[in-house]
Parts: C-alpha cells; structure tokens; sequence
C-alpha cells in the first residue's frame, strides 16, 4: 500500500475529498432538518420541564416542581392510566389480525378483495374515523346499538358511559388498525419457506404444532415491529379523544396523556408543566422501547 | 431471522414409520383431501365476509346517512337505503363552512410537504446508501433515533418557536419541517438502493459525471418505485394529519380539511344535522380512498416491505 507513488494517493484523497463534500451536501438538508426541529426542541422541552413558564413570559427555574406536581395530580396519572388501558387493544387486534392473515394466506378466491377491504379503515383520516365513530356509538340511533338491538341487547351510550366508553375507543382503534398488521402478518407467512411445513408435516406434525414451531417463530420479527409501533402509536392516542369526547369523556375516563398535554399547554397556558409531562412520555416511549429490543434479543439467542 | 432448527424435532427413530403411513392413507385419497380444503375455503371465505361487512359497514353507513334527510336519521328501524334519497346534502356542504379552502389548504401543505421533501429525502438516502462520507453512521443512526421521539414531546417547543417568528395561523409551521425530508422514507430508499450495484456508480464516476448527474440519470429512474409508493404514503399521512394543525391554526379559512370537519362535528352535531356532518366526512375520506384504489397494488406492496424490513 504504502509503496504506491504519491500521485495517485493525492488524486484519490482529493477524490475522497469531493464526494464527502458532496455527500455531506446531499444530507445537510434533512440532518439540518434534525437538528432545528427534532434536537433543538427536545433539548429545550427536557430545560422546560424544569420551569414555571406561560409561553408569554420568559420560563422561571424551578426545578423539580413540575415532576412532584405531577405525582400529585389525579388527572395527570388518571390520563396516564387510560392510555395504558387502551393499550390493552394491542394484543387484542394483533391476535385478530394474524387469525385474519392465516385465513387470507390460504389458497382461494377473493383474498386480494378481502384484503383491500380490510385495508381501507387504515387510510382513512383518524379524523373523519372519529367522527363516524362518533355518530356509530350514538346510545339511541347509533349502528353499534342499532346491530345490537337485532340481537336483542340493549346497548349501553358507549361514549357517555365510564365503563364503555375506553373499550368503545380500543375497539375502534383496532378496527382501523387490523388492515395494517394484517398485511405485515400476510407478508411474513408468504415469506415462509415451505419446506418447512412440508418437512414437519413428514415428521407428523399436527396443524396446531406447526403453527406454535413454525408459523409463530417465523413471523416473531413481524411482531416485535408491530408490537414496538403499536405501543408508540398507542402512547400518543389524541385524535379521537378529542372529536370523540372533546371533553376528556366522562369523569375524565377517556382523557390520553397527548390529550392533557396538549390541554395544558395550549388551552391552560402551563407550558413549563406540558413539557414536563411530555418528557414522562418520551421517556416512557423509550423505555418500552428498549425493552423490547432485550426482550427481542433474548427471544433470539434462545432460538440459536 | 434465524430459522428455527426445526429439522432435528421429532427424530425420534419409531416416529417416522407412522407419520409415513398416515402421509400414505391421505396420498391414497387425494379427493377427500381437497374436498375438506374446499369446504375449509367455503368456511374461511364466509367468516371473512362477516368481517368484510363489519370492516365496511361504518363507512358505508357515512355515506347512507349524508344521503338522509334530517328527520330521515331518526328513522327506526335505521335505513340502509334512504328514503328519500337527498342529494342536496353535498350541495349545502359546501356553504355551510370553509370545506373548499380546507381541501385547499390540506392540498398546499400535503403537495409541497411530499413533492420538495421527497426530493431531500432521494437525495439523502443516495447519500447514505452509495457515497464516501465521514461519520455516515453516527448521522444515520442519529436520524433513525429521532423517529423514537414522539412528536408531542417537540411539539411545545416548536410551537413557540413557530410564535416567535409570527407564523402561527399560517400554514408554514406545517410545511417547513416537512420539506427537510422525511426520515422513513431515507430508511427505505437506503434499504432499495443498497439492492443496486455500486458498480454502475462507480462506472458513471469514471466517465466523469457529477454525482448530482448520477443522482439524476442513474439514482432516480431506479428507486422511482419505492418513492413513488413512499410518496403516496406520505401524502396520504399529511393529508390525514390533525395534531400539528390544530395546535397552529385559528382562523376558519386558514384550517385544513380535517380541521374544518371536525368543527363541522362539533358545530352541527347541537343542531342534529348528522346528514350535514357525515357529507363533509365523507368528502374528507374520498380522495384518499380513491388514491388507495387507483394505487392499491403498489401501495400495499410497500407496506408489506416495512414489515420485512423492520
């Protein structure tokens, strides 16, 4: 290497030179991009977290008030706890959709049918959803209740109501987002080597065998992504909270950390208290972030 | 990603004489076999059209009820098929609030959000698949680690950011993050461009082209697929956004359309004029649906790739 004559190693690293230049301009756009609206914000939310600040005066230092202020406030951990709740929907609609996936992914007609007609809640705007939603749960003239009298029940004013109006969201919530689990599931099993089945099923293996020591295994990564994206999606729930029950439902039942944020900051003016609070968010995103990446990696080295 | 091993289960010496024989016994009447898959088939396909109904029964009945009268929504039992059938609904719609200059406005922040942030985004993931640069991987990886924080967390700042320099009510604080390129969208046109050889940029380096030519003639016509498919997911993401424009705008004509008809939700809902409210919803979800339809294939093709790639 070092043998070489000088020229050619000056040409290379003058041509080195113009493709970092180059390089480095291609992705200044969305790095710059990072740092103005990603980092900067994020840096000043962790220093405002620390102060009492109305976003008209200058933020005060406080230190850790907001965080002691928080641990004592009912609607604080009462949003806390619904979003956790409805978080509860997660496992729900990722059985229902790899039932559904399994059933598209046999050998007949009418599956890419199906599968766009499953698909179209997840496009629809969450907006125009929530309101259609809205006007399903109606307690008198509502389609769920309207579907549930043909049967006989009389159902409850699911919005109205404590106890039905987190489920009346979560059930929403999966029926918008089983089109889209469902196709990642979809694609996961039609990425499974045949062999497999076929081998396992020369060494006598059930259907229900195969599906616990293939199909689950196979499809694991699937649902590590979708489990990860679900839990920040669903720690962030805030639109149809605030069309569906603009008041935070009733006794505050329905109210998402987002949707007390959101209120504090820009209907209260507490932006030193938001920010705190939206910090405990990220901060818990992260966490459950984390761990399932170990628990993903444990999974893995088990396997090996 | 590692398969399992599942070769070695079940080697057991006795189990493999019975499994051939039961394998022999279902060979030996191939008829019944697929009889029992068709009857399965039937089966499944009834069950799915259960779901089908349940999948497309609310959306249906949006459109069911724009076409009602007001009194006609109250009907009991409800109406599928109204009677009469009131077209006039989709006609006072439009003056009944700001619809027209919300589909406006949602198009100007969704076309120069997707269209200048796409190109950024092209141009970066050209960058980070194919080209020398110092610290690639910290600033990838810095990026990637972004998308973990959730917009919330930014969204105060930001806000009072956008209030400093006087932008609030204005469409700006929804295009300007936007068009600095969408990190998704980098994460897999890197993961498509690292299918294509380096060599053919190599080569077109040694007939001296600029690496904006490269990009140009050689990048762009290759990943022209995934961008199309992650251009139109964007859209579609922009499009539906509700967060970020209702924290910045006020005013009536400056709301995008899932503003405007959430206000229409909770204007006209005291007034019971759901017909009203279901017309300007579904005007809000048909050009997305008719987007999906036309672009289905790609569309749930590329989505099927996040899946694998993630």
């Amino acid at each position: 290497m070092t043998t070489t004559t000088r020229r050619p190693t000056l040409q290379r690293s003058t041509l080195h030179r113009t493709e970092h230049r180059a390089a480095l301009a291609f992705v200044a756009i969305p790095v710059l991009g990072f740092l103005i609206f990603t980092l900067y914000p994020l840096l000043y939310s962790v220093y405002a977290s620390f102060t009492s600040w109305n976003g008209l005066s200058a933020p005060i230092f406080v230190g850790i008030d907001n965080y002691i202020a928080m641990a004592n406030d009912p609607y604080f951990l009462q949003s806390m706890w619904n979003t956790l709740f409805m978080m509860l929907g997660i496992p729900i609609g990722l059985v229902i959709s790899l039932v559904l996936a399994l059933a598209l992914n046999r050998k007949m007609r009418a599956t890419t049918f199906f599968r766009t007609v499953y698909y179209l809640p997840v496009i629809s705007s969450i907006a125009a959803v929530a309101i259609l939603w809205q006007w399903a749960y109606n307690g008198d003239f509502g389609l769920i209740n309207q579907t549930l009298a043909f049967v006989g029940i009389d159902g409850p004013n699911w919005l109205q109501n404590t106890a039905t109006v987190k489920p009346a969201l979560m059930i929403m919530a999966i029926w918008k987002g089983l089109g889209y689990s469902m196709l990642l599931y979809l694609a996961a099993l039609q990425s499974v080597p045949r062999h497999l089945y076929e081998a396992a099923a020369l060494d006598g293996a059930g259907t229900i065998q195969q599906f616990r020591n293939i199909t689950l295994p196979m499809v694991r990564p699937v649902t590590f992504f979708l489990v990860v994206t679900s839990v920040i999606g669903g720690s962030q729930i805030f639109v149809e909270v605030n069309i569906m029950t603009p008041t935070g439902g009733p006794e505050f039942s329905s109210a998402t950390i987002v949707w007390y944020i959101w209120q504090k900051a820009f209907d209260n003016l507490q932006m030193g208290y938001a920010s705190s609070m939206s910090i405990v968010l990220g901060l818990l995103v992260f966490l459950i972030t984390f761990i399932q990446f170990r628990l993903n990696r444990r999974n893995q080295f088990s396997i090996e | 990603m590692p398969p399992p091993p599942l070769h070695t289960r079940g080697a057991t010496p006795g189990e493999p004489i019975t499994k051939g024989s039961q394998g022999k016994t279902v060979r030996s009447n191939p008829l019944s076999r697929k009889g029992r898959y068709a009857i399965g088939n039937a089966l499944v396909t009834a069950l799915l059209s259960i779901g089908a109904v349940a999948m497309i029964a609310p959306l249906l009945w949006t459109f069911s009820t724009s076409l009602k009268t007001r009194d006609g929504v109250f009907a009991l039992p409800p109406q599928w098929f109204p009677d009469p059938i009131v077209w006039e609904n989709y006609v006072r719609v439009w003056t009944a609030g700001p619809l027209l200059s919300g589909i406006q406005n949602s198009l100007i922040v969704a076309c120069s959000v997707t269209i200048v942030g796409s190109l950024a985004s092209a141009l970066a993931a050209f960058a980070f698949a194919k080209m020398r640069m110092p610290f690639k991987n910290v600033l990838f990886l810095s990026l990637l680690a972004g998308l973990m924080i959730p917009f919330p967390t930014l969204m105060i700042p930001q806000f009072m950011f956008f209030a400093s320099i006087g932008w609030i009510d204005t469409l700006l604080p929804l295009i300007i993050p936007g068009i600095f390129g969408n990190i998704i969208m980098i994460f897999f046109l890197r993961q498509y461009l690292a299918t294509v050889p380096d060599s053919i940029v190599e080569a077109a380096k040694i007939d001296g082209a600029s690496y904006l030519q490269i990009f140009f003639r050689l990048i762009l016509p290759v990943i022209k697929p995934a961008l199309a498919a992650q251009f139109i997911l964007w859209f579609m993401a922009v499009w539906n956004d509700y967060l970020a424009p209702i924290i910045y705008l006020n005013s009536p004509d400056r709301q995008t359309l899932q503003l405007v008809i959430a206000n229409f939700n909770a204007q006209y809902a005291i007034q019971t004029d759901y017909p009203l409210i279901m017309a300007a919803s579904f005007i809000a979800l048909l050009p997305v649906l008719i987007v999906f339809i036309v672009f289905q294939r790609q569309i749930i093709e590329s989505v099927a790739l996040t899946g694998a790639k993630g």
